[in-house]
C-alpha cells in the first residue's frame, strides 16, 4: 500500500521533556491509524508536527510523496484537536464558513458544503444560532464537520467521541468509515480501546516520547497471545482429565475450560487428547488478548504520571 | 483570498457589528456634546446674582464701586446690619473701614464664590487707587479717561520668528489644546484597543480555538491579522466619532435657543477678564476653538502625524497587549501582573505629555518624543507648537524611524511569545520566561 505520511527520526525536546525521541512510522492511503499511548506520552507534540504546528528538532515528514512544507499542504489535512473550541459568540453558519475560508475554500464553495453536511447531520436549525447556546455534543459534531469539509487528504481525530452520547457517536463512526472508503487516510488517537479495535487497521503505542509498539491490530493481537484457550464440552469434566502436562488449567466451570497451551505442543495435541478421552467438544477458539490488555501491559511498567527531567541536548 | 485577509476581516466584522461597539461609537459623542453643553449651560445658569449691602461707605466708595449686572450688584444701605441684612434681602454685607486699611469684611449666610470674591475685591482696589489718585490732584475726568482706556483687556500675542526670517503668529492656546486633545487620544485608544487585542487573543486560547486555527495557518497570521482588525476597528470609530461630532455642532446651533448662545458669548468675553472661572473653562474654551480654528496651525500635518503616531504607537504596544494574552489563562488577574511593565511607560508619556506641553523644548520632551515608548503621546503634543520651529525636521524623522523599527521589534518579539503561548495551558509564563522563549532557535 502507497504511503500518505511517513515520518522519519522524529525529535521534539522541551525544556523539561523529551517529548517525542525518536519516532519513526508509516500511514498508508485510505487506512484508519490509531494512534495510541498513555496521558503526557508524546501524542499532542507528535500531531502537532504532523499538522505543521510545531517544528520538529530533528527528522523528516514526507507527506504525500514530498517533504512536509505547512504553508501548502496544511489545506490538505484537516486536524481536530482534542483541546478544541469555537468562538463563543459567533454563529455558527459563519463560523463554518470562516474555518473552512481558512483552509482554502471560497465563500459559496463552504457555503454549499456545509449546508450538505449540516442536512445530513440534522442540524439545519444551527446556521444562524451561537455556539454558545450549543450542547457539548453539539459542538463535537460542528467541529467533526468543520474538520472534514474541505476534504482534506489526512483527517486527524483526536478523542473524536468524547462527549458525545452513543446515537452521535455511531453518527461519526459511520462517516469515518465511509470517508475511510472514500480514500480519506484518517488518523485517530484515543485512549478508548474498544474503539480502536473496531475503528483502527494499523496502530502505534507511544509511551515516554518513544514507540513501544507498531502493526496492524490482528498482529498486534497474535504477537501479544498467551497461548490461551477456551473449550466447551457436551459433558461435565473429571478432574483426572486435567493431570496431563499439555496444557495448565486457568479457569473452570462445570462444562467449560480456560486452559494455557504448554510451549512446544499444537492446539491438534490439545484436541486430540481430549477426543481420546471420549469428551464431546462444542467449541474451541483462542483467547487473544484485547488491545486494553495489551495497553496496561505494556504501559504499566512505566510510573502513571511523567516526571519532568533536565534535557541537555 | 489570502489567510491573514480572512482573518482580518472577521476580526473586524465581528467587533464592528456588535452591540456595544455601535453603543459606545454612538453615546460617546453625544455624551460629550450634553456634557460641554450642560456644563456651559450650568455654569451660566449658577451665576447668581450676589446682592451685597454696603455699609461705613467714608465716602469715596460710592462712585467708584461698580456693579456688575451679572455678578455682583452693590447697594449702598445705611440701615443695613448684620441682623437685618437678609431680610432686607442682601446675601452679604460688606463693611468699609474708616482709613485706608487693608482689611475688609465681607459677612454673608453662604460662601461667596471665587469670582463674586474676586469681582469685589477688583472693585475695592480701584477704588481705593482712584481715591489715591484724587487726593494727589489728579482730576476726576483725566482719572476716567484713563480707566475707560485700561478696561479693555490686553490681548499678548507672540510672534515667532522662525530661521528664515518669516514671521508668524503663534497661537499657544490652541497648540495646547490640540496637543493635549491628540495626545490623550492616543493615551487612551492604546489602553482601549491595546486590551481588546489582549482579551482577543486571550478568549481564542481559553475557548480552545486558537489550536484549531493555526493548524490552518500560522500562528503570526493569526496574531497580526487580529492586531490589523482591530486597527481598522479603531479608525473606523475615529471616523464616525470625527463626522458625529460634527454633525452635532452644527446641529446644536439650531436647537439651542439663541438666548442661550448669546449667554455663551458673554461667558466667553467674562472668561478673558476673569481668571480662575472654574471648570467651566475647558468647555468655553472648546466653544471658542470652534469659532477661532485660525491659519497658524497646520492642520494637515497634525492630521497626518495624528494617524501615524496612533497606528504606530497602536502598532508597537498591540502587539505586546497581544503577547500577555497568548501567556495568561481563564483568570484575568494573571493578566495584571504582567501589564504593568507595559502600562507603566504609557502613563509616563502621559505624565511628560502634561509638561511638554508647558515647555515643548525641555530635553525631557525632546527625548520621550524620540523614543519609541512614549514617543507617540509625547511628540503629538509638541507637533501643533510647529515643525520645524519647535520640532526640528531631524527629531521629527528620528522619531519616526525609531518608532518604526520599534513596532517591527515588538512584533517579531510578541510573534515568537505567542507561538509558544498560544498552545500552553497550565501555568501563565513570566516576562523572563517570554524573553527566552522569543531568543531561542
Amino acid at each position: 500500500m502507497e504511503n500518505l505520511l511517513e515520518v522519519k527520526n522524529l525529535k521534539k525536546y522541551f525544556a523539561t521533556q523529551k517529548a517525542v525521541d525518536d519516532i519513526s512510522f508509516n500511514i498508508g492511503k485510505g487506512s484508519i491509524f490509531g494512534l495510541l499511548g498513555p496521558n503526557g506520552a508524546g501524542k499532542t507534540t507528535l500531531l502537532r508536527m504532523i499538522t505543521g504546528i510545531f517544528y520538529p528538532d530533528e527528522g523528516e515528514i514526507i507527506f504525500n510523496g514530498k517533504k512536509f512544507d505547512p504553508s501548502l499542504d496544511v489545506s490538505a489535512i484537516g486536524y481536530m484537536p482534542e483541546e478544541r473550541g469555537l468562538y463563543k459568540k459567533m454563529k455558527i453558519g459563519e463560523q463554518a464558513v470562516y474555518l473552512a475560508q481558512l483552509k482554502g475554500l471560497s465563500r459559496t464553495e463552504a457555503t454549499e458544503k456545509i449546508k450538505e453536511w449540516f442536512v445530513k447531520f440534522e442540524m439545519q436549525s444551527w446556521w444562524n444560532k451561537k455556539v454558545e447556546d450549543l450542547s457539548k455534543g453539539m459542538s463535537q459534531k460542528l467541529q467533526f464537520v468543520t474538520t472534514v469539509l474541505h476534504e482534506p487528504h489526512l483527517i486527524i481525530l483526536d478523542e473524536p467521541f468524547s462527549g458525545l452520547d452513543p446515537v452521535n457517536a455511531n453518527l461519526i463512526k459511520d462517516e469515518i468509515f465511509r470517508l475511510a472508503k472514500k480514500g480519506h487516510t484518517i488518523v485517530f488517537s484515543t485512549h478508548r480501546m474498544e474503539q480502536v479495535e473496531e475503528i483502527c487497521d494499523h496502530i502505534i503505542l507511544v509511551s515516554k516520547g518513544t514507540k513501544i509498539l507498531d502493526g496492524t491490530v490482528s498482529e498486534v493481537k497474535q504477537h501479544f497471545k498467551e497461548d490461551l484457550f477456551r473449550i466447551s464440552f457436551e459433558d461435565q469434566i473429571h478432574p483426572e482429565h486435567l493431570a496431563i502436562h499439555l496444557f495448565q488449567v486457568v479457569d473452570k466451570t462445570d462444562k467449560e475450560l480456560v486452559i494455557k497451551k504448554t510451549e512446544g505442543f499444537s492446539t491438534n495435541d490439545v484436541l486430540q487428547y481430549f477426543i481420546n478421552k471420549g469428551l464431546g467438544i462444542h467449541a474451541f477458539n483462542e483467547i487473544l488478548p484485547s488491545l486494553n490488555d495489551i495497553f496496561i501491559r505494556l504501559v504499566e511498567s512505566t510510573p502513571t504520571s511523567r516526571q519532568f527531567e533536565k534535557i541537555t541536548s | 483570498m489570502s489567510k491573514i485577509w480572512i482573518i482580518i476581516q472577521r476580526e473586524y466584522l465581528t467587533r464592528v457589528r456588535n452591540k456595544t461597539f455601535l453603543l459606545s461609537t454612538f453615546m460617546l459623542p453625544i455624551v460629550m456634546i450634553i456634557f460641554i453643553f450642560g456644563s456651559t449651560y450650568f455654569a451660566i445658569k449658577s451665576r447668581e446674582k450676589q446682592k451685597v449691602a454696603v455699609v461705613n461707605d467714608p465716602g469715596y466708595f460710592k462712585n467708584n464701586l461698580k456693579s456688575d449686572s451679572a455678578s455682583v450688584v452693590f447697594a449702598f444701605d445705611p440701615t443695613a446690619d448684620s441682623l437685618n441684612y437678609t431680610s432686607k434681602g442682601y446675601d452679604g454685607i460688606l463693611y468699609l473701614p474708616q482709613s485706608n486699611a487693608t482689611k475688609y469684611e465681607l459677612m454673608s449666610n453662604k460662601q461667596f464664590g471665587l469670582e463674586a470674591k474676586g469681582y469685589i475685591e477688583k472693585q475695592l482696589n480701584k477704588a481705593i487707587e482712584s481715591n489715591l489718585l484724587q487726593q494727589r490732584g489728579i482730576e476726576k475726568t483725566t482719572l476716567d479717561s484713563i480707566s475707560k482706556a485700561t478696561d479693555d483687556a490686553v490681548q499678548l500675542d507672540n510672534i515667532i520668528k522662525d530661521k528664515g526670517g518669516k514671521v508668524k503668529q503663534g497661537n499657544a492656546g490652541l497648540a495646547y489644546g490640540v496637543g493635549f486633545g491628540s495626545g490623550i487620544l492616543i493615551y487612551i485608544t492604546m489602553f482601549i484597543f491595546g486590551a481588546m487585542v489582549m482579551r482577543g487573543v486571550a478568549e481564542e486560547k481559553t475557548n480552545r480555538i486558537a489550536e484549531v486555527i493555526v493548524s490552518s495557518c500560522k500562528p503570526f497570521e493569526l496574531m497580526f491579522g487580529k492586531i490589523i482588525g482591530i486597527a481598522g476597528v479603531g479608525l473606523t470609530q475615529f471616523l464616525l466619532w470625527i463626522l458625529l461630532i460634527v454633525f452635532l455642532f452644527w446641529g446644536a446651533q439650531f436647537l439651542l435657543p439663541a438666548e442661550t448662545l448669546q449667554q455663551v458669548q458673554d461667558a466667553q468675553q467674562a472668561q478673558q477678564n476673569m481668571p480662575g472661572g472654574g471648570n467651566n473653562g475647558m468647555a468655553l474654551k472648546l466653544m471658542q476653538a470652534k469659532t477661532t480654528l485660525v491659519e497658524g496651525v497646520n492642520w494637515a500635518l497634525i492630521i497626518g502625524c495624528f494617524l501615524f503616531y496612533f497606528l504606530g504607537g497602536y502598532l508597537f504596544y498591540a502587539s505586546l497587549f497581544a503577547a500577555i494574552g497568548s501567556v495568561i489563562n481563564e483568570d484575568p488577574q494573571e493578566a495584571q501582573s504582567l501589564m504593568l511593565p507595559i502600562t507603566m511607560p504609557i502613563i509616563f508619556g502621559f505624565i511628560i505629555l502634561t509638561s511638554s506641553l508647558q515647555n515643548p523644548n525641555s530635553p525631557v520632551a525632546v527625548w520621550a518624543s524620540i523614543i519609541p515608548f512614549t514617543s507617540p503621546i509625547v511628540m503629538m503634543g509638541r507637533i501643533p507648537f510647529g515643525v520645524p520651529d519647535t520640532v526640528p525636521y531631524w527629531q521629527l524623522i528620528l522619531s519616526m524611524i525609531s518608532l518604526i523599527a520599534g513596532f517591527l521589534f515588538t512584533t517579531w518579539f510578541a510573534g515568537k511569545v505567542y507561538r509558544t503561548g498560544i498552545l500552553m495551558y497550565g501555568k501563565k509564563a513570566s516576562w523572563k520566561e517570554m524573553v527566552k522563549w522569543a531568543f531561542r532557535k
